[in-house]
């Protein structure tokens, strides 16, 4: 510890006191004005609390304003699309429930309404099947936007709304269970029809569920919508109007937020959503406040949805008639999930040589889909979920894409965030709703 | 299942015939899930002796639809038609298969194609769906199919676009100047098909890691599976394994 280059000295009665301020740094940044030049590159993610899972974001600043912001996604890419294709069609529910996991049942549903036009029988897919299929995909549509809720005041510092979101949507995942034996992950939408009916126990739970639920919509409302901190965070913050969502492709709550009613359950109907009632809510000002009140308004459009789908519940088939396509096996949930039923069992090893056949075929070899391809489009909660689907005349799917929202949607984020402030990224990100398992597939 | 045949003729080896039934039966089949395109399973050489050996697949062209198509589909092509001075050039044919509408579009001529479609009054498909890509292996001389997906709001309809380019020269003009959110899509197609869209802002990978080799949506892509010992049992990789076609 003698003299320095780098530091000022003198002594002190209690000892060398080196002073570290100063030496050449005048003239290493003369020149540059600290306030207006100081530009920073961050990278935020792709392991952040506030990036919805594995999203990485490389940001330009300036101080706390972001200049330029690119995303980078693909950390959670797993090969679906191409594992669908070595395997059988009725497989591939397994694979495409895996995507986005906050709506699985809408990946299924969106498989199997392409696959069922590819093998022409949307016609033959029974009422009481499509009725189920819109009750679980609103039920999932609720859930998805509570965990929506419940991580956006997470990451704006709300962080009851997060309990109280993950408390209500455990509740529909206990309805999922009863249903489809699991939790997430279902596979419970088949090509045909669903895996197997309603227990009704479960109809119970779900009706408790209608009534519990918008006295908890008000209280999230009681909670978020007079507090000025959430006002001031959400208000005016990562605008995107009608033109850059077209231009960018969104859809979803984002575009309606922007004052465009485009719904493809209204515009461009499946599952026969045009014989139910319900509104398309929209706002006008395209910014993250507009998307939570779309969001809270859905919510409250399901609920309706719901208990219109149980009134008009009936007894029959959820399955097509179509033996060569339908499932042969009687399913049950036993206490490790959904398989086949005991009876089932017990018939086709010990009674019917025929069905035993038929079960073999179908489980080892499947049903073959006439060649040609198709394109179908439905509304998940993050906006147009579209699945094109390629037969070759085989056994398995020759190409099966999907159209994420989540994917396409995260196109807006520069739009979004640029020019904004660095604690906007995170609103603005939040607001789009993205869920990596989907975008990356 | 193998209908008689004189075998004389070829040393004893069965001679693939079409089966009593295939054309009555069974789906029509284009392209082949395996290059040899024939036989029951997609494992050769494997002994097999079940007697489906000698099923041959059959591989039909996809044809043009001949007009009327119905629906909206009629109004669709006409009002490209007038928009569009140079559609007996770039429109390849016109196919209606299952309720949708699918233009075959030269490559080079798919922005112009889209910008007609998007701009015209009539036509005003304001929104991309979708890009992405199929690889016809075996089945089309230009192999690998760009799939483009539009929506007109305004009307409510859909039309798919789809443009055929080659393996060895693999492209086609980029639509992002008319459809901004094309721009990861193609990206997506880029990498997943190894499809160059010319005019791209930064044509780079995007779900694959950046110094990734090959294209993986590609058919003849290697899985590159190994095989795995289950409960005493090796499970071959799932390319390998014998398998319905």
């Amino acid at each position: 510890m003698t003299t320095s280059n780098y530091a000022t000295e003198r002594e002190t009665t209690e000892g060398k006191v080196f002073t570290v301020t100063g030496g050449d740094w005048d003239e290493v940044v003369s020149g540059t004005d600290p306030i207006n030049d100081e530009r920073i590159v961050v990278n935020m993610g792709p392991q952040h609390p506030s990036t919805h899972g594995v999203l990485r974001l490389i940001l330009e600043l300036e101080g706390e304003t972001v200049r330029e912001a690119r995303s980078v996604v693909g950390y959670l890419h797993t090969g679906i699309e191409k594992n669908l294709e070595y395997r059988n069609w009725v497989q591939g529910s397994t694979f495409v429930t895996r995507m986005d996991y906050l709506a699985p049942l809408f990946n299924e549903t969106a498989y199997a309404l392409a696959v069922e036009k590819l093998l022409g029988v949307t016609d033959e897919v029974t009422e009481r099947a499509n009725t189920i299929r819109v009750l679980m995909m609103e039920l999932n549509r609720i859930s998805s936007h509570l965990v929506w809720l419940a991580t956006t005041g997470m990451e704006l510092g709300a962080i009851s709304i997060m309990l109280y979101g993950f408390r209500e949507r455990e509740y529909i995942l206990e309805i999922f269970e009863m249903i489809t034996g699991l939790r997430m992950n279902h596979a419970y939408v088949r090509p045909g029809g669903v895996a197997q009916d309603v227990p009704d126990e479960a109809i119970v739970k779900i009706r408790e569920f209608l009534k519990m639920m918008p006295k908890k919509l008000k209280e999230y409302e009681d909670l978020l919508s007079g507090q000025p901190i959430w006002i001031e965070r959400t208000q005016h913050v990562a605008v995107l109007d009608v033109t850059a969502c077209l231009a960018l492709g969104v859809t979803g709550p984002v575009l309606r937020s922007a004052g465009l009613a485009w719904d493809l359950r209204k515009t461009m109907p499946y599952c026969g959503y045009e014989t139910y009632e319900f509104d398309v809510p929209t706002h006008t000002d395209g910014d993250v406040w507009g998307r939570y009140l779309v969001r809270l308004a859905e919510i409250r459009e399901s609920l309706k949805l719901v208990e219109q789908a149980l009134d008009r519940l009936r007894p029959g088939p959820v399955m097509v008639a179509d033996k060569k396509i339908a499932w042969p096996a009687q399913l049950a949930i036993g206490v490790d999930g959904m398989g086949n039923s005991l009876e089932h069992v017990a018939k086709i090893m010990g009674q019917s040589m025929e069905s035993l056949i038929h079960h073999f075929k179908l489980v080892t070899e499947g049903f073959r889909v006439p060649p040609g391809q198709v394109y179908v489009g439905i509304e998940s909660p993050r906006g147009e979920l579209g699945v094109h689907a390629v037969s070759d005349g085989g056994t398995r799917p020759y190409r099966v894409h999907y159209r994420e929202p989540s994917f396409v949607n995260l196109q807006a984020l520069p739009a979004m965030a640029e020019g904004g402030l660095i604690a906007d990224v995170i609103a603005g990100g939040a607001s789009l709703d993205p869920v990596m398992g989907g975008c990356d597939r | 299942m193998t209908a008689p045949n004189d075998r004389n003729d070829t040393g004893g080896l069965p001679v693939p015939v079409t089966p009593a039934g295939a054309s009555s039966g069974a789906p029509a089949e284009h392209p082949p899930s395996s290059p040899a395109g024939r036989g029951m399973f997609g494992n050769h050489g494997t002994g097999d002796v079940s007697g489906f050996g000698g099923l041959v697949r059959q591989r039909k062209p996809v044809e043009e639809t001949p007009r009327p198509y119905g629906g909206y589909f009629d109004e669709v092509r006409d009002a490209l038609e007038e928009a569009y001075p140079a559609f007996g050039d770039a429109i390849e044919k016109v196919v209606v298969d299952r309720g949708e509408l699918t233009l075959y579009v030269r490559p080079e001529r798919i922005a112009e194609v889209c910008q007609v479609m998007r701009d015209d009054p009539a036509l005003r498909f304001e929104l991309c769906s979708s890009v992405s890509g199929v690889d016809y292996l075996g089945a089309d001389e230009r192999r690998l199919h760009v799939v483009y997906q539009l929506t007109s709001m305004t009307y409510r309809r859909r039309v798919r676009l789809e443009a055929a380019v080659s393996a060895e020269h693999p492209h086609l003009p980029s639509v992002t100047a008319v459809y901004p959110t094309a721009d990861w899509q193609e990206r997506e197609t880029y990498d997943m098909f190894g499809i160059v869209f010319d005019g791209h802002p930064a044509l780079t990978r995007i779900l694959m890691p950046d110094d990734w080799e090959g294209h993986p949506q590609r058919k003849d892509y290697p899985l590159g599976g190994v095989p795995v010992e289950y409960k005493g049992a090796e499970i071959p990789p799932p390319d390998k394994r014998r398998s319905y076609q």
